[in-house]
């Protein structure tokens, strides 16, 4: 059975149409409405409720995005969130018609969804950008309120499947950002092959000012934002571990 | 070594010359030489001038007792051992010469405000000397001057020197001034034997006046111990004859804007052949650069803190066109655009000369990412499309002022600065009338008395708005070149254009995002009037969403397209004054804080007082999906109705072109190949950081040389005032987390 992939339905947070930090190049980004996850450093929680937003098709997306043809051909479409892949119909759409379009497409995750789901969304995007929140399980779930199985699994397939990979990860004072965890979650990835490059995110208080918007409250007000010194000691972390940041 | 022969040999074709004999470089920066010692040595001691200049208000000091001409002051030098490049304007650097032809009460006015004496045998001179303003003002009809009084037309250049015209400088070092007197009597000559009517009498007044500005020029060249006569030898004595030719007309004219033309890569013919055959070092060559572009950075001129409110950061507009492709397929960019823009790098930023370089995506990658490494460094270039300009202007034309293309030596205009179409579209809801004022300026169309604001209502009143105000608008500007031709006739710069040329009458609008608004907010969403006691509308209410111009977003895209197309072609209805083609330009320079301040609140929700978005910009904060949106909506406004020009400024901050320096030049040059690609006209590129602009308003001594571009131009951020400071801040900052 064939889908019309420009009928496909799906919601949108808002779009980006100069993304040049959120994969290689110059990006038009597409931010989804609605996550799973609630992590508590989140910059965007007007993207998590799945109900808001604005409906789009797939088709009207990508007749927006191939009017940016002339920036984006060298870089290319990042579909970010919210979480994309929790709206995995729509995402697998856009991406497919993208590559009709010859362009290039990544898929900005947390992974917070399981395989079984995200596996067709993976096999279409040419590179993922997945977010490991916290390589400790307990500490993931106290930090995002879900467990970090899920975002494992989908790196453990992207290694079979040779998917290209940049982790993210952000570094929250006191929460993530402490020396043995890193360690810990830096000898983990460089095992992994299909790990291109990993991002360390400092944490910003610049998305306090979007919890006023939701219903829950925002218990890092008081987290001093990372200095260029504590971020320069996390990178010589990975960097000793042979991963490129 | 000769240089290859061609037309330029048997009359003035610079063009020729050029083509024949440019050497087109595709290598990267690593020849570039840093500053010498003699440079850095004369930069410190401008610098440390500029400094006690902003500690007297502004004003270093004014020559007062002489009226400025070509040849009227004595030679001046910053340091007559180290300077390779001479001349000022007056006797001393910095020092302000007096140019009363424009307006004898703008010389008075400013030596008040700076207070300095007025000299009473200058002033008896302009008791029988009539000039500019005078003759403007005895023509202007009410009608006019209340449109002026009100603002619905402001800027005019009726009581200062209107400038934008670029004298083909490079012909003082490519022929000598002897061949181009001779030339200028062999025109004069020709136009002996046509019927004595009004043009031929006033070609043959003007051509005498231009010889005599030429036999001027070699006088002041003699003072400072040059005899050009003769052509240039080498790349010191073209630069300094360039430079000689260039600062006779900044002597002779307070223009609003003085701009240098298309230099580069002319000098870079002389250099290629000194560096060829060991005359000079790379060295060597760049200090000349260096001197020469520290001299562009000192012009001048004495102004009213009015002027300085409108236009403000004492500009010159000394704009130097960079790069380019060449008609026959090769690109014009030489080791020399590098060097002009390595000045930024040797003397630090500046916002003169007015650094412009003329995009294509076919220039070479190496020049591209070179402008974009000197763009993230210094925020000091403009760039505009060479694939639009190269079609219509060909490849000798430059920029005058911001975003004015004309034909270098071939091509003039008559600069009208602008009308103000915001106030127009209240003037359509207020049957005419002034919001602020009350009067009655614009004809008294019906009046409106639907509950909410009907879209096909206020457009019928706004377009007869629009009719009245071009036809009034080409009628000034008609009154004001006649004068200024009369009375302040640009002698040096006419005497290096050829005798036949194109003039147009560049008009100009201003608050096109906030029109495009209003009638979106209109069309889409419900407006509801309310109205004062004298039943003028002064507010609005908003109920509903509506889209806004600036995200690529053709519903409201397609309303800023028509209302440029209409206006253009209604002032192309008018007969204009020389035969001028009329032209527009989207710019506002910084005056757009001025024009919203003359402005009641608009229908698109801006309060009334508050600034507009400069130039074609979208209203700051209402681009909400990016800066390519952005950059994709001002695109769609058509040069083909805008050949004056199209004003964007783009400022990001750096964080957010990309993570590391490399990836942040290389997403800055996709970003203009798309730009320009997409027929973007122009763009300003500002790579900066909210925090250091805040800082530098609290602590202006600690950043003298911190500049920004605005509006198809560049100030430096500490001469702006208060309020303009806070407009750039508050200007969307394109950022992301």
């Amino acid at each position: 059975m064939s889908i019309n992939y420009r009928e496909v339905k799906g919601r949108i947070h808002s779009i980006e149409s100069f993304g040049a930090v959120d994969g290689p190049g110059v990006r038009f980004i597409v931010f989804f409405q609605g996550c799973p996850l609630r992590c508590l450093f989140c910059h965007n929680p007007d993207s998590w409720s799945f109900t808001d937003g604005e409906e789009k098709t797939a088709g009207e997306m990508i007749d927006q995005i191939v009017s940016y043809r002339s920036f984006i051909q060298k870089g290319g479409v990042t579909l970010s969130g919210g979480e994309p892949m929790a709206q995995p119909e729509f995402c697998k759409a856009i991406l497919t018609l993208c590559k009709q379009e010859g362009l290039h497409t990544a898929v900005d995750t947390s992974g917070g969804v399981p395989l079984s789901i995200a596996k067709d969304v993976i096999d279409t995007a040419d590179m993922l950008l997945l977010d490991i929140k916290d390589y400790n399980d307990d500490d993931c779930v106290k930090l995002t309120g879900k467990s970090n199985n899920n975002a494992l699994e989908i790196l453990n397939y992207c290694e079979e499947t040779n998917k290209r990979i940049w982790v993210r990860h952000v570094c929250v004072p006191e929460y993530t950002l402490v020396e043995e965890k890193l360690e810990k979650l830096a000898e983990f990835l460089s095992k992994f092959k299909c790990v291109e490059k990993v991002e360390l995110i400092p944490f910003h208080q610049m998305g306090m000012y979007k919890w006023d918007f939701v219903d829950a409250e925002y218990q890092l007000k008081d987290v001093e934002v990372p200095s260029n010194n504590m971020m320069d000691k996390a990178k010589e972390i990975f960097t000793k571990h042979g991963l490129k940041l | 070594m000769e240089f290859k022969r061609g037309h330029w040999n048997e009359e003035i074709n610079t063009r020729d010359f050029i083509v024949r004999n440019y050497t087109p470089y595709d290598g990267d920066s690593s020849f570039l030489a840093g500053p010498t010692e003699a440079t850095t040595k004369l930069w410190e001691q401008v610098c440390e001038l500029m400094k006690v200049e902003r500690e007297r208000k502004g004003v270093y000091d004014v020559s007062t007792d002489i009226i400025s001409t070509i040849s009227s002051h004595d030679a001046g030098y910053i340091n007559k051992d180290l300077e390779t490049i001479v001349g000022l304007q007056t006797d001393e650097p910095l020092k302000r010469a007096i140019m009363p032809f424009g307006g004898y009460r703008m010389v008075k006015t400013s030596l008040a405000a700076y207070d300095k004496e007025e000299n009473p045998d200058v002033a008896n001179v302009f008791k029988y000397r009539k000039t500019h303003n005078d003759g403007v003002f005895d023509a202007y009809t009410d009608e006019m001057k209340l449109a002026r009084h009100t603002g619905v037309i402001t800027g005019l250049p009726d009581a200062y020197g209107r400038g934008r015209i670029i004298g083909d400088y490079r012909r003082v070092p490519l022929y000598g001034v002897d061949y181009l007197i001779e030339q200028k009597e062999l025109a004069k000559k020709e136009l002996a034997h046509q019927i004595m009517d009004e043009d031929t009498i006033r070609l043959r007044e003007e051509i005498s006046e231009q010889i005599k500005a030429l036999k001027e020029l070699k006088v002041m060249a003699e003072k400072y111990g040059y005899d050009i006569s003769k052509p240039a030898t080498d790349t010191k004595e073209a630069i300094q004859w360039l430079y000689f030719a260039y600062l006779a007309a900044v002597k002779e004219q307070n223009g609003a804007a003085m701009s240098l033309g298309r230099t580069s890569t002319f000098l870079d013919i002389y250099a290629e052949r000194d560096l060829a055959e060991g005359k000079y070092t790379e060295e060597q060559i760049q200090e000349f650069v260096d001197h020469f572009i520290m001299k562009l950075r000192m012009v001048r001129f004495l102004r009213t803190p009015a002027y300085d409110e409108l236009f403000s950061g004492d500009p010159t507009w000394v704009t130097e066109s960079l790069a380019g492709m060449c008609i026959d397929g090769r690109h014009m960019v030489t080791k020399m655009s590098f060097r002009y823009l390595h000045t930024l790098v040797n003397l630090g930023p500046a916002p003169e000369p007015n650094m412009t370089v003329l995009w294509n995506t076919r220039l070479p990658e190496n020049f591209k990412k070179f402008c974009a490494e000197v763009s993230i460094k210094t925020s000091s270039i403009q760039y505009e499309s060479d694939e639009i300009m190269l079609e219509r202007f060909g490849d000798d034309y430059g920029i005058a002022c911001c975003v004015s293309p004309m034909k270098i030596g071939k091509q003039m205009q008559f600069f009208g600065a602008r009308c103000n179409l915001a106030k127009a579209l209240l003037y359509a809801l207020n049957q005419g009338k002034d919001e602020r004022y009350g009067s009655q300026v614009g004809p008294a169309v019906a009046p409106i008395t639907s509950e909410y604001l009907n879209y096909d209502e206020v457009m019928e009143r706004f377009d007869v708005m629009c009719d009245w105000l071009s036809s009034l608008y080409v009628n000034t500007l008609n009154i004001i070149h006649y004068m200024h031709d009369k009375y302040c006739y640009e002698k040096l710069q006419m005497a290096l254009h050829d005798e036949e040329i194109i003039r147009t009458c560049a008009g100009g609008i201003a608050g096109l995002s906030v029109v495009a608004d209003s009638l979106s907010a209109i069309k889409y969403a419900k407006v509801k009037p309310i109205r004062n006691e004298d039943g003028l509308v002064v507010d609005f209410e908003v109920e509903g969403e509506y889209p806004k111009y600036g995200n690529n977003d053709d519903r409201v895209d397609a309303i800023a397209v028509d209302v440029v197309k209409n206006f253009m072609k209604k002032m192309a209805r008018n007969k204009t004054y020389r035969h001028s083609i009329p032209t527009l330009s989207v710019l506002t320079i910084t005056s757009n804080v001025v024009y919203g301040k003359k402005t009641g609140t608009t229908p698109d929700g801006r309060k009334a007082g508050e600034p507009f978005a400069p130039g074609a910009n979208p209203m700051h904060g209402r681009d909400i999906t990016g800066c390519v949106a952005s950059l994709k909506s001002v695109a769609k406004i058509p040069f083909e109705y805008a050949q004056d020009g199209i004003s964007n400024t783009f400022s990001i901050v750096p964080s957010a072109l990309g993570k590391s320096e490399g990836e942040q030049e290389t997403n800055l040059v996709t970003l203009m190949d798309g730009y320009f690609g997409d027929n973007g006209y122009h763009l300003n590129v500002n790579v900066l950081k909210r925090e250091v602009l805040l800082d530098a308003m609290d602590h202006p001594e600690l950043y003298p040389q911190l500049t920004i571009r605005v509006s198809g131009y560049a100030v430096n951020f500490i001469k702006l005032t208060r309020e303009q400071q806070l407009d750039v801040i508050s200007r969307t900052f394109h950022e992301r987390f």
